[in-house]
């Protein structure tokens, strides 16, 4: 049987741990940062990579644009 | 029977060997693994904090259990994880299995960094010290830095083949490690108690405090392999960038 | 498999059975050294140096504590179940310090066979449960000490 009664009277109660709360509640602030961090550094490098790389065709698309009209423009 | 075992994996070996395959079919997988993974998480940690009971004797602090354990399993686990990718780059000469070896070092060392803090903090309410150079812990910090020696070796060579090799090498001879942090508590006398969860017999803790206990090992399994596929489509990128379906992805 | 492969496979193996064993002999030889502290048993053995800072830890003596009024002096014993040891030790001690709970202590071991310590830690299992389980396993306990034969 699962028991599902909030273990605490009050909100403060909560946060407090019965003393407890400032090394509780640092393990899992400190935690919570990192798994984020973690989650979220790879999604940033992938959206830099794809810019970089959309930069990167849309140069060599120019160049080969301005490339067509300079030929056009010795002719 | 064997034979068409070895065909199946094989064959799954060779799909997902494939680059571009991985990347495709990760890509599938990730919104449901995140989803998985953030509500097992939130789940266990309020079950944890909030409705699992106290413990008799360390009242409220025992309740950093709920990621101290599940964080160190990942952190021991994964290092399996990245030496076997290691193996299976060497002997099979796949690439993506060198990818996901040097993707798994940063989830680790920061799994592992973790598993130290936490473990530290819960130390000072209950042993009545932060740090104490006993077996489990001084082991625990040696996988620190072996995932960290996997990293720097990722950086230290220009030659893309000699780095994901030296890496290899460094994680085959790290697992060592792994059983000695596991039985640490057993060998030797140690200030860290022996395991809650036992590989066998019953667990030594209330079915009240087991049950988010494993909410909490499920979520961070989901976790891992998010991360982990997160870590090995970038370096995917990074290596694949010349390849036409990579520069496809911006257009 | 191929050749190429098989040899690949066996440098794996080499590597790992190396790796075993050369670490596997060093922890071996290292053995003593890697235990956090020495059992009261060992220390009256004669095997804990004097006069330099080491550890000692067992269980707690039920009975033994005592504690001074007027300052945070304090003495107790500590025993592995063969053999108990005195220590003194000045300070605050963890709130999981307890009789008949575990304990480490940092310091000296005289030669009056007595453990001055410069900080006490207390040890605690593995074992979670909520109070009123506690306190029933408890009642239960003490339950069946009561009837059990012997004692009255």
């Amino acid at each position: 049987m699962i028991s599902m009664s909030f273990q605490f009277d009050s909100m403060a109660d909560f946060l407090a741990m019965s003393g407890h709360g400032v090394y509780v509640w640092t393990a899992y602030g400190i935690t919570v940062l990192v798994l984020v961090v973690l989650a979220f550094r790879p999604l940033l490098k992938q959206r830099r990579f794809l810019s970089i790389q959309r930069e990167q065709n849309r140069a060599q698309n120019n160049d080969r644009d301005s490339n067509r009209i300079d030929d056009g423009a010795t002719k | 029977m064997w034979q068409s075992i070895l065909k199946f994996i094989q064959k799954w070996f060779h799909r997902f060997g494939s680059p571009r395959w991985f990347y495709q079919t990760t890509g599938k997988w990730l919104p449901y693994l995140a989803v998985i993974s953030v509500g097992l998480l939130v789940l266990g940690s309020i079950w944890g904090l909030g409705f699992a009971p106290q413990d008799a004797r360390q009242g409220n602090s025992y309740r950093i259990i709920f990621i101290h354990v599940p964080i160190s399993v990942l952190a021991m686990i994964g290092y399996y994880v990245m030496a076997a990718a290691g193996a299976v780059a060497l002997i099979w000469k796949i690439k993506i299995a060198n990818m996901v070896m040097v993707s798994a070092a940063p989830l680790g060392a920061a799994l592992t960094f973790l598993a130290l803090l936490t473990g530290s903090i819960w130390g000072k309410p209950t042993w009545g010290t932060y740090w104490v150079w006993d077996a489990r812990i001084t082991s625990m910090l040696i996988l620190f830095f072996l995932y960290l020696g996997v990293i720097a070796l990722n950086q230290a060579f220009t030659s893309r083949d000699t780095a994901y090799k030296a890496c290899a090498i460094l994680s085959l001879v790290g697992t060592v490690n792994i059983p000695i942090i596991y039985k640490s508590v057993d060998w030797w006398y140690t200030l860290h108690q022996p395991a809650t969860i036992k590989l066998t017999g019953a667990s030594s803790i209330h079915p009240d405090m087991l049950k988010p206990l494993i909410v909490m090992i499920l979520g961070f399994y989901c976790f891992y392999a998010l991360v982990l596929m997160l870590n090995t489509r970038t370096e995917i990128l990074a290596r694949e960038w010349r390849s036409s379906w990579v520069r496809g992805l911006s257009q | 498999m191929k050749p190429a492969r098989k040899q690949r496979l066996q440098l794996v193996i080499f590597i790992v059975s190396v790796a075993s064993i050369g670490i596997g002999l060093a922890v071996y030889a290292l053995r003593d050294n890697i235990n956090l502290f020495y059992t009261p048993s060992q220390m009256l053995a004669g095997e804990a140096p004097q006069n330099t800072r080491i550890r000692v830890g067992g269980m707690v003596v039920v009975d033994s504590f005592v504690r001074n009024e007027d300052s945070l002096d304090t003495a107790f014993e500590v025993t592995d179940g063969a053999a108990n040891i005195q220590i003194q030790y000045s300070g605050i001690l963890p709130d999981l310090f307890a009789e008949d709970e575990a304990a480490v202590a940092l310091g000296y071991w005289t030669s009056e066979k007595i453990f001055k310590a410069e900080e006490v830690m207390a040890k605690h299992d593995e074992e979670y449960t909520p109070p009123e389980v506690a306190d029933a396993m408890e009642k239960a306990h003490q339950a069946t000490d009561k009837n059990a034969p012997g004692l009255h």
